[in-house]
């Protein structure tokens, strides 16, 4: 039942409008960059310093002093360009990069993300994570809809400390694609494949508005 | 034109002393001063604060100098890749200040450049919030954020002139620049060493203003950390 990463990944990529920048963060978001249609022209930022992120370079041209903020080793493509860290998050405090994709533990229904620490347990560090959010004007979460224990991550409020206030703009998760409204709540606008709304409904401790009938995804 | 070069990094470390404020460029392993990292490591000063983006990796980069406890407090953006740092922070060890990295990254560029705070909006309504000034502008709320310096900054650029011109290579360049200008001291290790002349006043990253000491790294291992590929 749902979508895996790769469909997770592969309904996202349907949100990329032709001649954006984006910023993808680790884990599922990068996956989407496989999934754009060539007839979509973007530019990837990776916000270590590089505009114009190429595919993964082949054995005998890999280069250590050209990574992406994953830390894997990437390639520069025609019309790339590269930066400092200051000058990376200039571009992302200023505006410039039109779409923020990244990953999230819990998303609540105003739009608040949490995504860098567990308190007493795990504390990797919010990374550029922070100023991702606190900036970009669109930002997408692609996330499970529940933990491995089941228990959703569509909150209310979120239980972990916060990356970012009121700031999500619409969450893909493996059951559903959804808008986070400015004034709360996620507005279902479609579900994966054989999941039904009253599935996304119980899987959903946020306030959920379904309004008519809720189409499934559609994939080529 | 005025002579930086010192003859290895033993001697560009030399005055480095116990509880020192330090910065370190580098993003993960990539572009980071491992020649004086090393010779940090020879010379056992302890009580260190490093201020670098991340913490190395188990057995390389700053992450050698945790082995060896001698580092009191860390001040960086992402540690996830490093297990002996997430120990030493969860029992208390280890001090740690995580802050946002473009925070991180102007707050250092603030330093270098003579101004010392600035708003913006990341971390608002978060814990890094938690005892700063807050100011709303167009309607967005922002956070008072006050420049970092260094007693020493060590960078590591691809090539450098001996009067301390730098030119950075790929992703190499992170934070070096930015590091390079904040440091009372600025310690920056090359790939290349060249006479002045021979780099193309064009493509100079770091004017050489910045850099105090500079030498030719002996070795680089330039370890990757997520070896990616794919087939031709």
């Amino acid at each position: 039942m749902g979508l895996d990463k790769i469909g997770i990944a592969k309904r996202i990529a349907q949100e990329v409008q032709d001649g954006t920048y984006i910023n993808l963060g680790i884990g599922i978001p990068t996956l989407v960059s496989n999934f754009i249609p060539d007839d979509i022209n973007v530019v990837l930022q990776s916000e270590n310093g590089l505009l114009g992120i190429g595919p993964f370079p082949e054995e005998e041209s890999i280069d250590a002093d050209l990574i992406n903020a994953g830390k894997q080793t990437v390639t520069t493509t025609a019309g790339s360009s590269l930066f400092s860290s200051a000058e990376s998050f200039e571009m992302i405090r200023g505006g410039h990069v039109h779409l923020t994709i990244l990953g999230a533990m819990e998303v609540s229904e105003s739009g608040d993300i949490a995504n860098w620490k567990i308190p007493g347990k795990m504390v990797k560090g919010m990374g550029g994570a922070m100023d991702l959010v606190a900036s970009a004007d669109n930002i997408i979460v692609a996330m499970q809809h529940c933990s491995r224990s089941g228990d959703s991550k569509l909150l209310k409020v979120c239980s972990l400390p916060i990356t970012g206030i009121a700031c999500v703009k619409k969450v893909v998760t493996d059951m559903a694609v959804m808008d986070v409204l400015p004034e709360g709540g996620f507005k279902l606008l479609e579900r994966a494949p054989g999941v039904s709304v009253e599935e996304i409904q119980q899987a959903t401790e946020g306030k959920l508005i379904v309004e008519g009938e809720i189409p499934e995804m559609q994939f080529d | 034109m005025i002579n930086k070069v010192v003859a290895n990094a033993d001697e560009a470390v030399r005055d480095i002393p116990d509880n020192a404020v330090l910065m370190l460029g580098g993003f993960g392993l990539c572009g980071i001063p491992e020649n004086s990292i090393a010779a940090l490591l020879r010379k056992g000063i302890k009580g260190l604060t490093c201020i670098s983006n991340n913490a190395g990796v188990d057995d390389f980069g700053i992450g050698l100098m945790l082995q060896t406890k001698q580092v009191k407090k860390m001040i960086s953006s992402y540690v996830g890749e490093n297990a002996e740092f997430e120990r030493q922070l969860l029992s208390g060890e280890l001090e740690v200040d995580l802050i946002p990295q473009g925070t991180l990254a102007e707050r250092i560029r603030a330093g270098g450049a003579g101004i010392p705070a600035f708003f913006t909006p990341a971390g608002y309504g978060t814990e890094v919030a938690e005892g700063k000034e807050v100011r709303e502008f167009n309607g967005k709320m922002h956070l008072l954020e006050s420049w970092l310096k260094a007693d020493f900054s060590i960078v590591k650029a691809w090539k450098g002139d001996t009067s301390g011109n730098l030119i950075y290579k790929g992703t190499a360049r992170n934070f070096n620049p930015m590091m390079a200008a904040a440091g009372k001291i600025t310690i920056a290790e090359v790939e290349e060493l060249v006479e002045p002349g021979e780099l193309d006043p064009n493509n100079i990253h770091t004017p050489g203003i910045y850099v105090q000491r500079i030498f030719q790294g002996e070795q680089y291992e330039k370890r990757i950390e997520q070896r990616t590929t794919r087939i031709r």
